[in-house]
């Protein structure tokens, strides 16, 4: 009875992932750029983040080091901490705007 | 140690105390601070002179190091000779009878603690420049008596012509300084060493083998800053109008002290000089043609302390062709009983000022000889010292320097015999028209207090009986046996040549006044070119003022100030707002276009790694 894992291994070529990969990147990258809603926007920061972090975890793996491991907790501890900290501003523009509009909240330009 | 320190600390000391509280302090406590100051400090210079005697030797101190670097090495130090112990007699002896004398003078002027704080200071720098013993320490003094000088010229400093004739001194003082500074870097070269003890000591043991060259070259740059100082051609146009100082600082500074500190430095500098025949042949001629120059100009002039002042130069012409003909010890005698009779020269007509109450011009003055006696008497004797009847002080020194001209060229002696007989001519014709004939002024004329007419007194003696201190005798040792011959017919010349002087003054304006008014009618253009005094003033104008100012002006300011310099700054202020406006479309606000932005250079980031390779 062969280990799913080893069966995924050998039989998932790493290209499969870093393609995932760059989908899911695109698509966040394109929604940051193409959505106007801050929340939307957010997510989609998020999602990016996660799709470097499937890349880092299939290339650890594939290279046998840990590194990717590590790197890709850094990246959680960051998107946890900027969650916080967004949300929280996020929280403070809709109380005094009353919009999540984007392009509404541009007053940092001369 | 005789902590000859001492000497010029305790003016120092004088000048910090009245500087900085003497206004609050009541008159009687400034003066006995300014006063008390330089008596002490003469009282000191006795001391040492009196512990150091014979003095064959030089006596030096050193303090401390005060630059070293490289092949450089100066000590602040002091040093006492011979030469050196006259100067300090004169500066300190005279010094003190005329902050006597201020007391009286100034009595009524504002800024009384100012004045006498400046006067401090002036001695304080005028006996380091004495004592100094290498020439940095000399020039310290040397820049810093010319800074009194400026500060004591303008001392009246709402008056515009003060204020003038202060920055003039300065400026002019300036181009001889830029020669002394030229002549200290070429010594320095030369000698390695800026002690007059080593220098003079090498000057004296190496010779011929100097380049004669070089050495003429470093007396000639000297005589450039004593030209300066002591008011000699080609720049004397400060001294006659320094006379815009109060008259007490007329006395010490721009006659008795500070303008003969070129003398000095040039008697100091014997040994260079010894060794270039040329340039004390250039002393010589400088010294004559500024005593017959300054004497002309003197005969015409009418206000009293203009005179004097012209006298001044003339006489100091007469200490440089004492030096220029190597009667160097006959130069420093002629200091000494020049600062006696010419620091009561303009006591004097400082006391005649005070009587009239600021008048100035001789055509004003006339017949005061009853009403202010005690002056009179006293500007008397100063005349008889300066027009050289013997045996009157002037007499001796002016014979000593004379009788050196014939044995050197006995066609500078004539001249100078002549020039004896213009200086005898002006001052009579001073006193003639201030003390004899009818009042012409109206002004109600007092004499002065005692705290006045005692030091008119004191230097009155000195100018009668000063001629005998022998000081060329006690120099000999310093300068080597210059002795000219005595020759009993040169000096029945000069002398005649003075009594003439005296006799056509008295002929002139007592005898028969109106002969001076003929003459110059006669003379015409002549009479109208010395009286302007050859015009000299307005040719440095033309020549040299006017063009550097225009100069500057088209030039310096509106090319290469408002171009150039302001154009860099204002260009670089310009380029930042250019720059900035550019940079400021990227600044939209909107998040998402910084976010395209970001994509955009990351894309091209990867793309450039791509292409190139990237690290490896």
């Amino acid at each position: 009875m062969p280990d799913l894992a080893q069966v995924l291994a050998a039989q998932v070529p790493l290209s499969w992932y870093l393609i995932l990969s760059v989908i899911l990147f695109v698509i966040g990258a394109a929604g940051f750029l193409i959505r106007r809603n801050i929340i939307t926007v957010f997510m989609c920061i998020e999602l990016m983040l996660n799709a470097v972090n499937l890349s880092f975890i299939a290339f650890s793996h594939k290279l046998k080091m840990v590194d990717g491991h590590i790197y890709s907790f850094f990246v959680m501890v960051v998107a946890a901490a900027e969650a916080a900290v967004g949300l929280a501003i996020i929280l403070t523009v809709f109380k005094n705007r009353e919009t999540l509009e984007i392009d509404e909240v541009s007053s940092l330009k001369l | 140690m005789q902590h000859l320190w001492l000497i010029p600390a305790f003016p120092l000391a004088g000048f910090l105390v009245n500087g900085i509280a003497g206004r609050k302090f009541p008159k009687p406590l400034v003066n006995t601070i300014a006063v008390g100051s330089v008596l002490l400090s003469f009282l000191w210079v006795l001391k040492v002179l009196a512990g150091l005697q014979p003095l064959e030797a030089a006596y030096t101190e050193r303090y401390f190091t005060w630059i070293q670097s490289g092949f450089v090495n100066v000590g602040f130090d002091f040093m006492v000779d011979r030469l050196t112990a006259v100067m300090l007699l004169v500066v300190t002896g005279i010094g003190t009878i005329i902050h006597i004398y201020s007391i009286g003078y100034m009595a009524h002027e504002d800024g009384y603690s100012r004045f006498f704080a400046y006067l401090n200071l002036f001695m304080f720098f005028m006996l380091v420049l004495v004592l100094a013993a290498n020439y940095l320490v000399l020039f310290i003094g040397w820049e810093g008596v010319g800074l009194c000088s400026y500060l004591l010229i303008g001392f009246y400093y709402l008056k515009k012509s003060a204020t003038d004739a202060g920055k003039k001194a300065f400026v002019v003082n300036r181009v001889g300084d830029l020669g002394f500074s030229l002549g200290m870097f070429l010594t320095m070269l030369t000698f390695g060493s800026l002690d007059f003890a080593t220098v003079f000591g090498k000057a004296q043991a190496e010779g011929a083998a100097l380049n004669p060259q070089t050495i003429t070259l470093i007396c000639l740059l000297l005589l450039v800053g004593a030209t300066g100082k002591s008011a000699q051609v080609p720049l004397y146009v400060w001294l006659p109008d320094a006379m815009e100082g109060p008259t007490p600082v007329s006395a010490l500074i721009h006659a008795a002290t500070m303008v003969t500190a070129g003398v000095y430095m040039v008697a100091r500098s014997a040994p260079l000089y010894n060794l270039s025949p040329m340039a004390m042949e250039v002393v010589a001629i400088v010294g004559l043609l500024t005593a017959v120059l300054a004497a002309t100009i003197g005969m015409t002039q009418y206000d009293i302390k203009k005179v004097f002042a012209y006298s001044t130069v003339s006489q100091l012409g007469y200490m440089f062709l004492g030096l220029g003909v190597g009667a160097y010890s006959a130069g420093v005698f002629h200091i000494m009983t020049h600062a006696f009779f010419k620091a009561l020269l303009f006591l004097g007509a400082g006391s005649v000022i005070h009587a009239l109450g600021g008048e100035q011009d001789l055509r004003m003055m006339g017949g005061l000889r009853s009403k202010i006696p005690v002056t009179f008497t006293v500007l008397l004797a100063a005349a008889v010292a300066i027009a050289g009847v013997p045996p009157f002080s002037g007499f001796h020194s002016k014979d000593a320097i004379l009788l050196a001209a014939h044995a050197h060229a006995p066609w500078m002696f004539w001249v100078g015999v002549a020039t004896a007989a213009m200086t005898a001519f002006y001052v009579f014709r001073a006193i003639f028209l201030c003390f004899f004939g009818a009042y012409r002024g109206d002004a109600h004329p007092h004499e002065s207090p005692l705290v006045m007419t005692l030091p008119l007194g004191v230097l009155a003696l000195l100018s009668l009986a000063g001629g005998y201190f022998n000081v060329p005798h006690y120099l000999a040792p310093l300068f080597g046996g210059e002795h000219a011959p005595h020759d009993e017919t040169l000096v029945y010349a000069s002398v005649a040549a003075g009594l003439l002087g005296i006799g056509l003054a008295w002929l002139f304006y007592v005898a028969a006044p109106s002969l001076p008014e003929r003459i110059s009618e006669t003379l015409g253009g002549l009479y109208r070119l010395v009286y302007n005094k050859y015009y000299v003033d307005e040719a440095y104008d033309a020549l040299i003022v006017h063009p550097i100012r225009d100069g500057s002006r088209a030039l310096l300011w509106n090319i290469v100030d408002a171009r150039i310099v302001d154009g860099a700054v204002n260009g670089a202020g310009a380029l930042a707002r250019s720059v900035g406006a550019g940079l400021r479309m990227w600044q939209s606000g909107y998040i998402r276009r910084y976010a395209a932005w970001v994509v955009l250079g990351s894309a091209a980031l990867v793309a450039a790694v791509a292409f190139w390779g990237g690290a490896r």
